[in-house]
């Protein structure tokens, strides 16, 4: 039985630039159940890398309420919000973001480190995570000496070693081709699958439309259209 | 946590070994520079003042110069000297070169001494061979003496000396004890034994006085029981001498070693500080310079800072990773630093010629001042890494 995890009630984000204010979300209203997989798709400049902050909370809204697995996002404590995002949230970036001189078993353990998994148990986790994005060969290698499609597979292994409540992804595919690009989204496909709830920020439309769900984002305004 | 720290902080390091070794050079100099002085520094001067205790602080020597009515001391200003209270004795010393030798052998160029039997009661040099010279050898018509080895070895080759005759400026002596050669403990006769004297002959006091020509004793060493009231001893000789020499000014000088030692003593601490203190600036310079490499890394790796705080890292860990690297960089430095100053300093010891002892307190010192240096200089750039916000640190390019 779904239930809602992610609640978003009138968010609004406000950026000061000199003495104007900028008003980049303008009021969103979001709910998302457990097990969905939904594009927030929209044109560079829409809001959309500043909602996806929100919800990784790596950012905090101006005003509104944001509730996230039964917590509620109050105050600005760093602390407060790293430990919400080690626990709640699984990051994807565009770029992989994974630390060059680590390999791929080390990237996939970063998350654990910070936890505080003792270190056998952390080996086990992660190499079990590689393996289940089909890098069990490739544990050792280092970034660099894997493929894109490769390495986004490390940066979604890592993402999900801390088992959170959302995977967030932000333009997934769009520093790969289209054949690794394909591959990602299958893993994303099959993840969802298995009751995995993903939110994927992007632009392209072809690309959105494979969630189930896809909310739009213009100006800072939200806009449904269900397929 | 700590240890993923520090294994992170090591694989930064050795990623950049050239920047990691520039920037941990300041400490390395600074770190070697204040062992090196430390240690030296300690190793001559406390040569210096093994070699002054066992010279004897505690001891006055006198050194009577005269004035034209009186030229020294009389042998009842010595009983005098003698009453003092806290003085356990007072012991003359008369030193004039002469000649000894014996048939077919004669050494001109010896070094008499004259002293009593309370010298003997505070001489440190062993005896090689029979007996010290007592009281009863002291009554100005016993000619008994004691002969160092080099004289041993110039007039007696091969026979036992004890019981034999030796002519001392062409006065028989009996030989009744013989002496170690360089351990000349006693600091006036050490002065006054010059390096080309063919050997020294000790012989009693009045005798000597008689040899010298000689009415009145010039150097006179008063022993003391308690060191700690040398203060008072000192100002009661005083008190003596001034008596003795009818309150004329400048008719003698008083060498307590203990003051000298003393002196020598806040002189050995002043120099250490001093000079510790001017290596440390190079250590300042060098935490200036692990700063400056920590705020470069910071900036170069804003965008993995922000990865880390998406990952779920507490400020307080990101700012413990780099406190730690900094804490790593200048404890290497300190190592190599330390290392360094040893050598430097047992190289050093050795061209002085004097002998390396190992300073604790300055490996101590060297590891304390690379640690504050990198808590110190690696703190701002940390508090910096961990204030940066996460969706700025990942946006940067």
């Amino acid at each position: 039985m779904p239930e809602e995890i992610l609640t978003m009630k009138n968010i609004v984000k406000e950026y000061q630039m000199g003495d104007e204010t900028s008003t980049i979300l303008k009021g969103i209203n979001l709910s998302v159940q457990s097990g969905e997989f939904i594009s927030l798709l929209g044109p560079s400049g829409s809001g959309k890398s500043t909602l996806m902050n929100i919800i990784g909370f790596l950012d905090v809204p101006t005003s509104g309420e944001y509730h996230l697995s039964g917590r509620k996002m109050s105050g600005q404590e760093e602390k407060l919000l790293a430990q919400i995002r080690r626990k709640e949230i699984g990051f994807i970036f565009q770029s992989f973001y994974l630390l060059s001189r680590q390999s791929a078993l080390k990237n996939v353990e970063l998350p654990l480190i910070y936890s505080g998994t003792d270190k056998k148990l952390r080996y086990e986790k992660a190499a079990d995570m590689l393996k289940k994005v089909g890098l069990g060969d490739k544990m050792h290698h280092l970034p660099r000496q894997l493929s894109g499609g490769q390495q986004q597979r490390v940066a979604i292994a890592r993402a999900l070693i801390n088992d959170p409540t959302i995977l967030l992804a932000d333009e997934p595919t769009g520093a790969l081709d289209q054949k690794t690009g394909r591959q990602v989204m299958e893993l994303f496909h099959q993840l969802n699958e298995e009751g995995r709830t993903i939110i994927m920020i992007t632009h392209d439309v072809k690309l959105a439309k494979e969630a189930k769900r896809v909310v739009s984002i213009l100006d800072g305004n939200i806009s449904e259209e269900v397929i | 946590m700590i240890k993923e720290n520090f294994l992170m902080a090591w694989d930064n390091i050795i990623n950049s070994k050239m920047r990691s070794f520039l920037t941990s050079l300041g400490i390395v100099i600074g770190v070697a520079s204040v062992i090196a002085l430390i240690t030296i520094v300690q190793s001559v001067t406390g040569e210096m003042m093994s070699q002054f205790e066992s010279m004897g602080a505690d001891k006055i020597t006198v050194i009577a110069t005269g004035n034209p009515l009186k030229s020294g001391l009389t042998t009842s200003d010595l009983r005098k000297l003698e009453e003092i209270p806290n003085v356990t004795g007072v012991a003359p010393s008369v030193s004039i070169t002469g000649s000894a030798g014996k048939q077919g052998i004669l050494l001109d160029e010896v070094s008499i001494m004259g002293k009593n039997e309370k010298y003997f009661q505070q001489d440190t040099t062993e005896l090689t061979r029979g007996r010290k010279l007592t009281a009863l050898d002291m009554d100005g018509h016993t000619y008994t003496c004691i002969i160092d080895q080099d004289i041993e070895k110039a007039v007696f080759p091969n026979e036992n000396p004890i019981g034999q005759k030796i002519m001392v400026n062409g006065q028989g002596y009996e030989v009744v004890g013989v002496r170690d050669t360089d351990s000349s403990n006693d600091v006036m006769s050490g002065i006054n034994a010059s390096s080309t004297s063919d050997g020294t002959i000790i012989i009693p006091y009045k005798n000597a006085l008689s040899l010298s020509g000689s009415s009145t004793y010039s150097n006179v060493d008063v022993f003391l029981e308690d060191t700690n009231l040398s203060d008072e001893t000192t100002s009661d000789v005083e008190t003596v001498l001034d008596a003795a020499f009818n309150y004329k000014d400048d008719s003698y000088k008083i060498v307590d070693l203990g003051s000298i030692l003393d002196t020598m003593n806040s002189m050995q601490s002043l120099l250490t500080t001093l000079l510790a203190g001017i290596a440390s600036i190079a250590l300042v310079v060098g935490g200036i310079g692990i700063m400056n490499m920590m705020l470069v890394s910071v900036t170069e790796r804003t965008r993995e800072i922000g990865l880390r705080k998406a990952l779920g890292a507490e400020p307080a860990q990101i700012q413990a990773l780099f406190i730690i690297e900094a804490l790593a960089l200048s404890l290497i430095g300190g190592a190599i630093g330390i290392a360094l100053g040893l050598i430097i300093s047992v190289v050093a010891t050795l061209i002085i010629g004097t002998t390396f002892s190992i300073s604790w307190g300055a490996i101590a010192l060297g590891i304390g001042f690379s640690v504050a240096v990198g808590l110190v200089f690696g703190w701002t750039p940390a508090k910096k890494a961990s204030g940066l916000k996460p969706i700025d640190a990942l946006r940067s390019d």
